[in-house]
């Protein structure tokens, strides 16, 4: 038998034991965890404490610490399916649009006479002209309003569609606005679960973008799906409007476009306000938790070049009329305007004790969703479940570990030891690439395992049984050997790319465990490859060297 | 000569067509009874499928299967099933249940109150009650989820199909991709007629089915090429015969040590994989069965083209990529 090269046999046991390095700190769970959350907390805060030190302790540097990420059904958690309703921001666009073209219609009142506001689904605005005659100078007008749409692939168009219905002037988002606008509003609605979730501490959350409109959340260690929500469900949607009345009648009717809202600190005192916001909480740059000038708690606030012009072309215009701060369809306060306020900073004050101001603050930092959701898939695993299913599945590894190892010596005898000791590696090097590639084990995963420890043995059993064939021709045992290796091989490569394209396809449509079944199917695809071709034979030739046997019997 | 466990004599002459009729045409059969059954009596679908919430409860206390229906009964909620589940894994004092509830109205979200006030029927039944897992899909992503089920298998047997007509014939390709398909509707007739709940995890199962059935047949028809190359005379019918029973002994040995292997999940790996074990194994049988009985016994009905082609030439094509030595 022509020896393999030095190189490549260095190459394989390289391989394999930087595989059992990387797969050794899984041995350690629980150890390896703590050191790596210490040294993580530490790198964090810059400094190390004692307790921390005594932490990272427990695993030495040196040694590779990456972990098989556990999945949610073997940690326990909650996942989250939610769809954001990207319409409501049509909606609201269009909503506070409506002022601006109130405006610039007004100075072509000499043409089109009075200007109303037609009811109209969500996401258009509907404008009525009493003259008809001045339609085309109303469109023009309308359509001066829009701007180009900021985004590669709607590059050359407007934000605005405008049309005529009647008498009527239409106005809606375009589609390159609307997709432009669901961008935005997905990447907003990420950004913002993301801190509110990290905010909670939670360990290595998954936080993903699912399609055109949904999100996928993954939070391990939480109690339940319910309390992940309230979470991320928080809302702090903090507006400024301009306020129409001051009424203690709750049932009183709020007009057109007004709306009416309770306050906050005082009982039976109601606020009419106009729906359309000056500043939004979207403008919103920082927010701090202070004293007003009565020493009493308050919070400060910045908006950004938009929201500062906006707030302060609206205090000056409006010196001496009350606006309403509202949060969460609340109004906290409704100072009345003393003087124009530029530079877009101000102070929110009400009855709030210094806790409250504390919340309030960091709800406001945080941002409000810029759409509602809706949940379409919640799930809850708890704790003690995950750990059940690790112990039955590591047992059931271990059992079908033993059986098959029986069953491959008795059947191969010498021969069967190194496809077991091969197998023992493939387990190895599994965890392994999973560890190092930061690969996430489900229970479907374990399953995946225990499927390839059954699997794995078939390319052996593929070269044994071809090297019995050549033996029984009367070949010598090393040309049998190598004819076995190199026969089997076509079948071995064909068997395992179709395996490989099933577990491509259940990555693509899987979600969570059944995607962490593809990754192990996958991986445990490879390491076997590798380990029934490469490893066994590396044994078996270190055997025919120090044996060099006459005779083999396979 | 040392002992060694033998599946199959070490060579063996068994006419694998001898029964086709019987062998064959018990498949077709077997297919049409599963079609009917899945047809009749449909798929009993998990949430994933159906929308709706389950519920695994954990206590210290007997499941009481009965005081939990009449506490729930009171409740306004859809249909729902209460199971006990056993296992071998649990404690003695380890008792488990597992409730399902059907979807409740056509809403997108699911009522977080509703699981609300199931949790506190249950612990005014039981105190000591504990809820391990909740799940709940509503009904817009469970219609989703069939589609997307649906095309995985249906794109996980044409990229089968294309990888085994590039190395292969395409009557090869075509075999066995019917052969897989065989395997997986019989597997869903199993749990149609057994009424097994049939989630997403079945539909992984299948996918898996699918790969190591076909793991299966390849190495059967890499034997038939090699052979159909040295035995450039032999009728067909014997060549296949010949290839299925060199392989026979690897046939045997890998199901078997796949079989070991799955069926130490399905003992001992817990209640929450059985029915991904289960569904598994059953393939592995089949697919065991479909590379030896269905999947030739259809190339041979095709019957595949054996005349000599010239070499680069234009009938060469079809071999073109199964002349590489991968």
């Amino acid at each position: 038998m022509p020896h393999t090269p030095l190189w490549k046999r260095i190459l394989i046991w390289g391989v394999v034991l930087i595989g059992i390095a990387f797969a050794a700190p899984n041995l350690f769970y629980g150890r390896v965890e703590q050191h790596n959350d210490a040294r993580d907390a530490a790198e964090k805060a810059g400094f190390t404490t004692a307790e921390q030190q005594a932490q990272i302790d427990l695993w030495p540097d040196w040694l590779p610490s990456g972990l098989v990420n556990l999945g949610l059904d073997l940690r326990g958690g909650a996942h989250l399916l939610a769809e954001v309703q990207v319409q409501d921001v049509y909606k609201t666009r269009m909503d506070s649009l409506w002022p601006e073209v109130r405006d610039s219609l007004r100075t072509l009142r000499d043409q089109v006479g009075a200007v109303r506001r037609q009811p109209s689904p969500d996401g258009t605005l509907k404008v009525a002209i009493e003259n008809p005659a001045g339609l085309e100078a109303a469109v023009q007008a309308v359509k001066a309003l829009a701007s180009p749409v900021v985004s590669l692939t709607g590059a050359g168009q407007n934000d605005l569609e405008v049309t005529v219905e009647g008498n009527d002037i239409v106005i809606q988002l375009s589609e390159a606005e609307k997709v432009a606008t669901d961008n935005r509003t997905m990447a907003q609605s990420l950004e913002i679960i993301r801190r509110r979730v990290d905010e909670a501490g939670t360990r290595e959350p998954t936080i993903l973008r699912q399609g055109t409109d949904r999100i996928l959340i993954e939070v391990p260690g939480i109690g339940s799906a319910a309390e992940l929500k309230e979470l991320i469900g928080t809302t702090a949607k903090l507006t400024f409007n301009p306020v129409v009345r001051r009424t203690s009648n709750q049932s009183e009717d709020p007009g057109p476009r007004n709306r009416l809202l309770p306050a906050m600190n005082e009982q039976g005192v109601y606020y009419v306000i106009e729906d359309a916001p000056v500043v939004s909480g979207d403008d919103l740059i920082d927010s701090q938790p202070t004293f007003d000038q009565n020493s009493r708690p308050a919070v400060s606030f910045r908006f950004n070049t938009t929201g500062a012009r906006a707030f302060g072309d609206y205090t000056a215009q409006n010196i001496g009329a009350p606006f309403a701060i509202v949060l969460d369809n609340e109004v906290i306060s409704a100072p009345t305007i003393q003087s124009h306020i530029p530079g877009g900073s101000g102070q929110i004050t009400g009855n709030f004790t210094v806790d409250e101001a504390n919340q309030l603050a960091v709800l406001l930092r945080a941002g409000a969703l810029p759409a509602k959701m809706n949940f379409l898939e919640e799930r809850t695993i708890g704790p003690e479940l995950g750990a059940d299913s690790i112990a039955a599945g590591s047992k059931a590894a271990v059992i079908a570990m033993i059986a098959v190892s029986v069953f491959m010596i008795a059947a191969y005898g010498l021969f069967g030891v190194f496809a077991t000791t091969a197998l023992a590696i493939n387990m190895a090097l599994i965890f392994g690439v999973l560890s190092a590639i930061g690969g996430t084990l489900t229970l479907p995963g374990i399953a995946g395992i225990v499927l390839t420890i059954g699997m794995a043995v078939d390319a052996n059993v593929l070269v044994y049984e071809r090297i019995r064939e050549e033996l029984r021709q009367a070949k010598s045992p090393m040309r049998a050997i190598e004819l076995g290796y190199e026969r089997a091989f076509s079948a071995i490569f064909d068997a395992n790319v179709t395996t490989l394209i099933t577990a491509g396809v259940l990555f693509f449509i899987g979600a969570g465990p059944v995607r962490g079944f593809a990754v192990t199917l996958a991986v445990g695809i490879f390491t076997s490859v590798f380990t029934a071709l490469y490893v066994t034979r590396a044994i078996m030739e270190i055997w025919m060297r120090w044996r060099q046997p006459k005779t083999i019997v396979v | 000569m040392a002992w060694r466990l033998r599946l199959a004599p070490e060579k063996t002459n068994i006419d694998f067509f001898r029964h086709q009729w019987l062998t064959f045409g018990g498949s077709m059969a077997l297919m049409i009874v599963a079609f009917i059954a899945w047809g009749v009596m449909g798929l009993n679908y998990g949430i994933d499928f159906k929308g709706g919430t389950t519920i695994r409860t954990e206590s210290v206390n007997a499941v009481d299967v009965a005081g939990y229906r009449a506490a729930l009964e009171r409740l306004p909620l859809g249909d729902v099933a209460i199971t006990e589940v056993f296992d071998t894994n649990f404690a003695p004092d380890q008792h488990v249940a597992q409730i399902r509830i059907a979807a409740l109205e056509q809403t997108d979200a699911v009522s977080p109150e509703t699981i609300t006030q199931v949790q506190e029927a249950l612990k005014a039944v039981d105190p000591q009650i504990t809820f391990t897992a909740i799940d709940s899909v509503g009904p817009k992503v469970s219609g989703e989820l069939v589609w997307s089920s649906v095309m995985a298998v249906a794109a996980t047997s044409v990229g089968i199909l294309l990888y085994i007509w590039l190395r292969f014939e395409w009557q090869m390709a075509v075999g066995a991709v019917l052969a897989l398909l065989h395997d997986v509707f019989i597997t869903i007739g199993i749990w149609a007629v057994f009424q097994l709940k049939f989630d997403l995890t079945i539909v992984a199962a299948l996918l898996t089915i699918l790969g190591y059935s076909i793991n299966d047949t390849v190495v059967v028809f890499d034997r038939l090429r090699e052979n159909l190359a040295k035995y450039k005379t032999m009728p067909l019918r014997d060549v296949m015969n010949l290839s299925v029973n060199e392989t026979l002994s690897r046939t045997l040995m890998t199901s078997i040590t796949t079989l070991i292997a799955v069926g130490s999940m399905l003992v001992f790996g817990g209640d929450v994989i059985r029915g991904f074990a289960f569904a598994i194994f059953m393939g592995v049988l089949l697919g065991t069965y479909s590379s030896v009985y269905v999947a030739k016994n259809l190339v041979l009905f095709i019957g595949l083209d054996r005349s000599e082609k010239p070499k680069g030439g234009k009938g060469a094509a079809d071999h073109e990529f199964a002349n590489i030595d991968a």
